[in-house]
Order: structure tokens, then sequence, then C-alpha cells
């Protein structure tokens, strides 16, 4: 088996001495699905981050008199919510509060869970079962749930929700990186290292971390549009970003009492949360794709 | 294969134990005093004498644990804030709500996304393996709430074929049926996604594994090659399945938050909205306890369909 891919792969490392990055990237650009959703991405991070600056209106300005103003309308393309503040200045700001509810636990889950699973991994022994069995007890809820009790008891607030969800994530990354982590460190190479007199931290830093954190990141990557679904959901039961603050669950749910009057209007957040999360998925099933990564 | 069956039932307590301590520091978490957190604001003496008995608050925080521990085992959940009732009563009536939902729900995806993974794996590349991929990603990127609400304008409001909200109150099995649609389909979506892309490649390595080029080879018609792969690939889904109930009967509750479906969801939603933390507890503590039960026995079954995973 070795002696067959050696073959068919031999011509072309022979042609093209191209880096594992740079192949990743080539791969990434001839990706058409992948292409689209970065570019969807790269527009609703962009609108969020400029959100002070492209909105027309205040976000929580609003009038009376406008009240769920239909779509298309005068002077609010995307019409008005059910206070009568522009639904497209809202769905601007909303985006920063929901891309940041959204993107911090997966980035600290990222951060904290590698560290731990690296550890558990390497170090093995009491240290992994310790962290292991740990990380197990937070398995025993589905993530909804996890999510909602954590932030149940803490109470509403955008603090709360990046303490719950990092909660959710951390133990999924500790996995992922301590099963990578175990497989690597199983290898002749790091053997190898070690027999030559690497000291630990430079094993981890040098060999393990490189081949370990590729699967760790794109595993993260597949989290995120969890994480924003979730973190939507959690403002989505009162549970995230307190009134009169813009987010897109927030959104949806103070505006899900007037779809007898405005079809369409109400739909507008889910429709941005739906949209984003689908961006992330395609965005991470390509890079999974491109770095070779199964699972 | 009964000593992986012992450890695996072993294995089991220490999870159950962990997220009992999870349930139990969430009175801890709640900002204040955590008899406030647990006692309606016009407790009379009497009443916060009970509860700092019950929960011990004045001894120190494990020996709190045992006894509460000790009371949840016999199935004292403690009282609701808000309406005083025990909060074993509420959750066992919503927790057969839910359960209906879960089902009908699971039925619904298991089924679709079986159909759909298999046929795709059979006809790679093709239209249906392009729709059913389209499927998957849109099942699994979907806020199942919005979808929800979503069915709810088509359905109920423009159309007006299906009412919105709530559970049938009068025993007609017709209207029954009728308030069960919509929030089925909603809460359906996700496993759909889940399963239609585990159940593909799962066929997929079934497919090019050498044994299906024998059965060709063989001569065997194309739908007896279909049964020699469901069967082989069956156990890698019936994983998936299992997990994906028990995350119908947690994660209903947004779900049930937009139809007012009487379930644990809503009970957690109530909850949540009166601060009520007894509730708050039974209900995830339940719900938890269902989880890993379920995990357990999902094991276990697959244990005996193929006997080859007890020996690694």
């Amino acid at each position: 088996m070795a002696v067959a891919t050696a073959l068919v792969e031999a011509p072309v490392l022979a042609t093209a001495p191209m880096s594992y990055w740079r192949t990743v990237a080539w791969r990434l650009g001839r990706d058409r699905t992948t292409l689209v959703a970065g570019s969807v991405l790269t527009l609703i991070v962009l609108s969020a981050v400029l959100a002070p600056w492209l909105a027309p209106y205040h976000p929580s300005a609003g009038s009376i008199r406008l009240r769920l103003a239909p779509v298309g309308g005068p002077g609010h393309i995307l019409g008005t919510d059910e206070q009568g503040r522009d639904m497209l200045s809202r769905l601007l700001w909303g985006g920063r509060m929901t891309l940041v509810a959204g993107l911090t636990p997966v980035l600290v889950a990222f951060v904290l869970g590698s560290g731990l699973g690296v550890l558990a991994g390497y170090v093995g022994g009491v240290t992994n079962t310790l962290i292991m069995r740990t990380m197990d007890i937070f398995y025993a809820f589905p993530a909804v749930l996890l999510a909602i009790a954590i932030s149940g008891a803490l109470g509403p607030g955008l603090a709360n929700t990046l303490i719950s969800l990092s909660i959710v994530f951390v133990p999924r990354v500790v996995r992922v990186a301590e099963s990578a982590t175990v497989q690597v460190t199983g290898l002749e190479y790091i053997a190898a290292a070690r027999a030559s007199g690497a000291g630990v931290r430079a094993i981890i830093r040098h060999h393990l971390l490189a081949n370990v954190l590729g699967p760790i990141l794109v595993f993260s990557s597949t989290q995120v549009s969890l994480s924003i679904i979730l973190a939507a959901g959690l403002s989505f039961l009162g549970l995230g970003v307190t009134p009169p603050a813009a987010e897109w669950g927030l959104m949806l749910n103070t505006l899900r009492q007037s779809i007898y009057v405005n079809a369409l209007v109400p739909a507008l957040p889910g429709l941005a949360i739906f949209v984003t999360s689908m961006a992330f998925n395609l965005l991470s099933d390509g890079l999974r794709d491109a770095m070779e990564i199964r699972g | 294969m009964w000593v992986y069956v012992g450890r695996r039932l072993l294995l089991a307590i220490p999870t159950l134990l962990g997220a009992s301590i999870i349930v139990f520091a969430m009175v801890h978490l709640a900002p204040g005093d955590p008899i406030a957190a647990v006692m309606p604001a016009e407790a009379s003496k009497a009443e916060i004498e009970a509860i700092k008995r019950t929960y011990g608050f004045d001894k120190p925080l494990p020996v709190q644990y045992l006894i509460w521990l000790g009371r949840v085992v016999q199935g004292d959940l403690g009282k609701s804030l808000a309406t005083r009732r025990p909060v074993i009563l509420d959750v066992r009536d919503a927790l057969a709500n839910s359960l209906v939902l879960a089902l009908s729900s699971s039925v619904l995806a298991f089924g679709l996304g079986i159909a759909l993974g298999l046929l795709a794996a059979f006809r790679q590349g093709r239209v249906l393996d392009k729709l059913s991929s389209a499927i998957a990603v849109v099942g699994v990127s979907v806020p199942h709430y919005w979808a929800g609400i979503i069915l709810i304008i088509v359905f109920s409001v423009q159309l007006n074929w299906l009412p919105a909200m709530g559970a049938a109150n009068d025993p007609g099995i017709w209207e029954y049926l009728r308030h069960i649609v919509l929030p089925t389909v909603a809460l359906a979506l996700i496993p759909l996604g889940v399963i239609t892309r585990v159940v593909r490649s799962a066929a997929l390595d079934v497919l090019s594994q050498e044994f299906v080029l024998a059965l060709r080879a063989k001569g065997l018609v194309s739908r007896r090659v279909f049964k020699h792969v469901f069967k082989n690939s069956f156990p890698q889904i019936l994983t998936v399945l299992g997990l994906q109930f028990g995350f119908q009967l947690g994660g209903s509750v947004l779900v049930e938050a937009v139809f007012s479906w009487p379930g644990t969801g809503y009970l957690l939603n109530l909850a949540i909205f009166q601060r009520d933390i007894p509730v708050l507890q039974g209900v995830i503590l339940v719900l938890a306890t269902f989880f890993v039960l379920l995990n357990l026995a999902v094991d276990l079954v697959q244990t005996m369909i193929d006997p080859r995973i007890a020996r690694h």
C-alpha cells in the first residue's frame, strides 16, 4: 500500500514541490462552493464591523407611527420592527452582537481546549484521566440543554452567554485535541525526537502542535455555526443580550408576535442567522477537504 | 461480552454523578443568596426553615450535595417557586409530551434521512446526491426555532391549514395530530441533515469494500446488494440515531418555546422566565439522566448487533 502511494505521488512531488499550506490555499481557490461561502461571510463580517457607518438610522431610534412598515417601503428598505425601528440598521448592528456571541466561545474553546487536550494526550496517566473524565461529565447533556442550564442559572446577559457557550464547546475541543495528540505521540518521529534529546517543550512546540493543530482547527471551525445558532437561540429565549440592544435572536423573539400583521419582516433576523451559519458550515467543509482531514 | 456490558454500566455511574453535580451547582451559580434562588420572595419563616433543612444550607457544600442527592434519588426534586407544586409532577407530565414530540420527529427524520442517505450513496455524484447533500447542509445550518416560525407563517397564518400553538385540549386524535405536525417538522430538520450525511458516508464506506464487488460479480441484482450494504452500515448508523434521539429530547426546548408545546422545553422556558431554579434543576437533571441512559442503551444494543465492538 505504502509503495503504491509513493509511486503515484512521486511524479507530482518532482514537478511541483508545494508546501502544505500553499497546497491547501490552492485547493481552496479552486473550490467554488467554498469561495462563494467565503465571500458571503466576508460581506457579513464587514457589514457587522462597519455597522456604525453603514446603518442609515440609530438601531434603537423608533417611531410609534411607523411600526411594522413593509419591506421595500419608503425610507426603510427592509421595513421597521414592532417599535418602528429601522430593520436594516438593527440587522447590521445585530450582526455584531450575534457574531461576537457566536465566535468568542469557539475561540475560547480552541485555545483552552487545545491546551488541555494536548496536555492530557501527551502527559497521559493520571493527568489524562483527571482531565478527560471531567470533560466526560459535560457530555451527559445535549449541547442546547447544557447551554440553557448554565445560562438559566447565571441569568441573562452577553457575558453569561459567552461563559455558558464556552463551557459547551471546551470539552468537545479537548476530546478532539486529546485523541489527535495520542495518535501523533505514538508515531515514530516523536520517539526519534525524544531519543535525540529534545525536551518536552520543544517536542510539543515543534513536532506535536504542527500536526495536531490542523484537526483541531478544522473541528473548531465546524462548531462555529452551532455556536451562532445557540447564541442566537439563548437570546431568543431571553437569556442572551438584553433589550433594547439589537441581536438577531432577540429580534426574532420580539418580532414573533407580529407575524399576523407583517409576515416578512419577522422572518429577516432568522434568515440572517441561517445564511451566516450555512456559510460557516460550507467554509469549514471546504477547509476540511482542502486540508485532507477526515471526520 | 458480559464483561464489557458490566464495565459500560459502571462507567455510566460517574457520568450521572457528574451531571448531578453540575445541576446541584446551578443553585450556587445563580446570582445572590442561594436561599433566594430556591425560595419565593414572599415565603414564610417556616418555609425558609424547611428549605434550609432540605438543602442543609448551613452545612459544607459536599454535605449539602449528598443531602440533596439523597432526596433526588428518592424522586424528590423540590417544589416549584411559582406554583409550589412538587417539581417531579410537572416534569413527569412535560416529559410525556416531549417524548411524543421527540418520537414523531425522530421517525420522520430517521426514515427520510436513511432513505436520502442511501439513495445518495448509490447515485453518487448525480442530481439526487447533490440534492441530498443540499438538504444535509441546510438541515445542520438552519436555526430550527426560526424554521418553526416560518412554518407557522406559511401554514398557520397564510394558508390557515394547521394550528400554530399548543397541544389540543380535547382528546380527539385528529386535533392532536394537527397540532403536532408543525413542531415535528421543525424539530426533524437538524437530525434529518445529520442522518442523511452520516448514512451517505457509511454506505459509501461499505460500498467501497471488496465484498460488494464480489456480490456484484456474482450477478446479484442491485436491490439485493442494497440490502447487504444497508445491513453492514447499520451499526454505524445506529449510534447516530441513538445520539440524535437524545438530542431531540434535550434540544426541543427552542421548538417547544416557539409552538408552546407543553413539554419539558416549555417548562424550562417558563422556569427561566420566572427564575424558578428548582424547576430548572429538575427538568435538566431528568433530561440529562435520560440522555445518559439512552447512550448506554445504544452502546449495549450495538454490542449485541456487532460483537466486534466489545473487543476493542
